[in-house]
């Protein structure tokens, strides 16, 4: 007998490791997303029944990829005629129904890769709306419900359901290829798959608008992709950079507010309170990614996180090595929210003053105009110079552009200070 | 004769892939119209706008690529001595009639490639 709960977990933790994997296998039988979802979320279905039954298989996950297997050869039989309706997703290769049902070792979880990662890469395929591509990845890859992701983006249910049912018409009506990318194309998507993922954290790790800062569950999914996707692609640096990223940002997590849900500032967070095992993880991964040819975006991004992370106290943090660095992801990314987070670091080395002449810069630029930073930060600056009346100006327009309470209140209380003094 | 290439405005493209023959009903009309007249050199009815993808410079997104009220919902090529014999078959167009509207350009060169048989 099975103790109470036992069944519960066992299938709980077979969805969280396995539901990508056993649905884009299914998906590769059915060549229809709907019906092999439908078939995967059966076979989970009678898992719960069938393992309180007969015990917990010893492989869970190929016991579930055969039931979702043997429901979607079935249902295919039954409705080769009324499926015909909408085109199917592209044949990825030439295997017979007898291939396809040969049954899935547990070892093959591992060894295996390329099923989960055909799935990746139609999820985050460019030619879908990015949110499609959100809550597609989330939905397909990560098993994640409709109505949990319509929570997640603050959207109703049939709005999302609408959203997802829309993108899976245009993968089977404009044929976007089940596959993972020949290698011409593969650095191109897979800085779209690496982006989706980084949305997907940043999206819960600072929520947009609403009153919680942090969502912890796109931050998780965030993190179990990133996860994926380097055991998947182990060569491919961009990748583990982007997970070392999300480990080092994610491992402040707990410090990021207060008890009360107050923003905290770098320098106000409890250093001691960071997760060290995962800035650890992520300096492994830094190292081994900058050795070997230009590193990328996610590499250097993550390499200033991590100086960031492994200061003994802020006063501390190694802020020369920092604008290096940011001079070397500017080479590669000349994007201007990096060049704005690089004016924080040369505000550290070379003050205030010189920092605030190249905001400037970049406020002439104007593709930050309505990028709330911005002026959080001249504001910050013009603090720090003395000058007041213009830093309170600057906060004003900075909390114009801010919808997320927990980084209104912060804005609000800055001004507050500054008013009374 | 003169080519003309006659390209449909629409708000969207009625041929979705779920559409009944009830929602293509008068666009087949018009199109066998066409054939009778014997003007036509070569048509096509394109999907609904959300099945589009666009690429500009190295970017690829979803979705048409100018941002408009109206998308390409189709064209047709067709023969014609002149553009008033053109615009005479192109204003008989459904879709002028339901909000939207065609833009005749001539042709200046082009059409259907054919394989050479294999073998």
């Amino acid at each position: 007998m099975t103790a109470p709960g036992e069944i519960e977990s066992a299938v709980a933790d077979a969805h969280r490791r396995g539901w990508g994997l056993v649905l884009a296998t299914t998906a590769r039988l059915t060549r229809d997303l709907d019906l092999a979802e439908e078939c995967v979320q059966e076979a989970y279905a009678a898992a719960l029944v069938g393992w309180a039954r007969d015990g917990v298989p010893k492989q869970p996950i190929a016991w579930l990829t055969t039931t979702a297997k043997r429901r979607a050869m079935d249902a295919v039989r039954r409705e080769r005629v009324l499926r015909s309706k909408l085109p199917l997703l592209l044949e990825p290769d030439e295997m017979t129904d007898e291939e396809l049902l040969e049954p899935v070792e547990e070892e093959a979880v591992d060894v295996v890769p390329d099923e989960r990662l055909r799935l990746i890469f139609l999820c985050c395929h460019p030619a879908l709306a990015e949110d499609a591509q959100l809550a597609l990845t989330l939905r397909l890859v990560c098993g994640v419900s409709t109505s949990d992701i319509a929570r997640m983006f603050l959207v109703s249910e049939p709005t999302m359901a609408a959203r997802m049912t829309r993108a899976k018409k245009k993968i089977s009506t404009a044929r976007i290829p089940y596959r993972v990318p020949a290698a011409a194309e593969l650095p191109d998507r897979l800085r779209s798959v690496l982006a989706v993922i980084h949305l997907l954290f940043t999206t819960g790790h600072t929520a947009p608008s609403g009153a919680s800062l942090l969502r912890t569950d796109l931050a998780d999914q965030s993190l179990r992709l990133a996860r994926m996707l380097g055991e998947l692609m182990p060569d491919e640096r961009e990748v583990s950079g982007l997970l070392a990223l999300l480990l080092v940002t994610d491992a402040r997590r707990a410090t990021r507010v207060d008890a009360t849900g107050r923003l905290l500032r770098l320098e106000e967070q409890d250093r001691s309170q960071w997760d060290r095992s995962a800035i650890a993880e992520a300096h492994e991964l830094i190292v081994a990614g900058l050795r070997g040819g230009r590193p990328g975006r996610y590499i250097l991004q993550a390499a200033i996180a991590s100086l960031y992370a492994e200061a003994p106290a802020y006063d501390q943090t190694d802020w020369p090595q920092i604008v290096t660095l940011y001079d070397e992801l500017l080479t590669v990314w000349p994007s201007p929210v990096v060049a704005l987070n690089r004016v924080v670091a040369v505000s550290m080395v070379a003050g205030p003053a010189q920092a605030l002449f190249e905001l400037e810069e970049l406020e002439k630029d104007g593709r930050l105009d309505r990028y709330q930073y911005l002026p959080a930060i001249k504001a910050d600056l013009l603090e720090r110079s003395g000058r007041g009346d213009e830093a309170a100006i600057a906060y004003r327009r900075a909390l114009d552009l801010t919808s997320n309470e927990a980084e209104r209140a912060f804005l609000a209380e800055r001004l507050a200070r500054l008013d009374q003094e | 004769m003169a080519q003309y290439a006659i390209l449909i405005y629409a708000n969207d493209s009625a041929h979705a892939p779920q559409a009944t023959p009830e929602d293509l009903a008068i666009h087949d009309k018009h199109a066998a119209e066409l054939e009778e007249a014997g003007a036509v050199v070569a048509a096509f009815a394109l999907t609904p706008r959300d099945m589009a993808t666009s690429i500009r410079g190295d970017v690829v997104t979803d979705g048409p690529f100018v941002e408009a009220k109206e998308v390409v919902a189709g064209f047709y090529v067709i023969e014609a001595p002149d553009l008033d014999a053109a615009l005479e078959i192109a204003r008989r167009n459904p879709a002028t009639q339901q909000g939207g509207g065609v833009e005749v350009r001539p042709v200046h060169s082009g059409g259907v490639i054919t394989q050479p048989a294999e073998g």
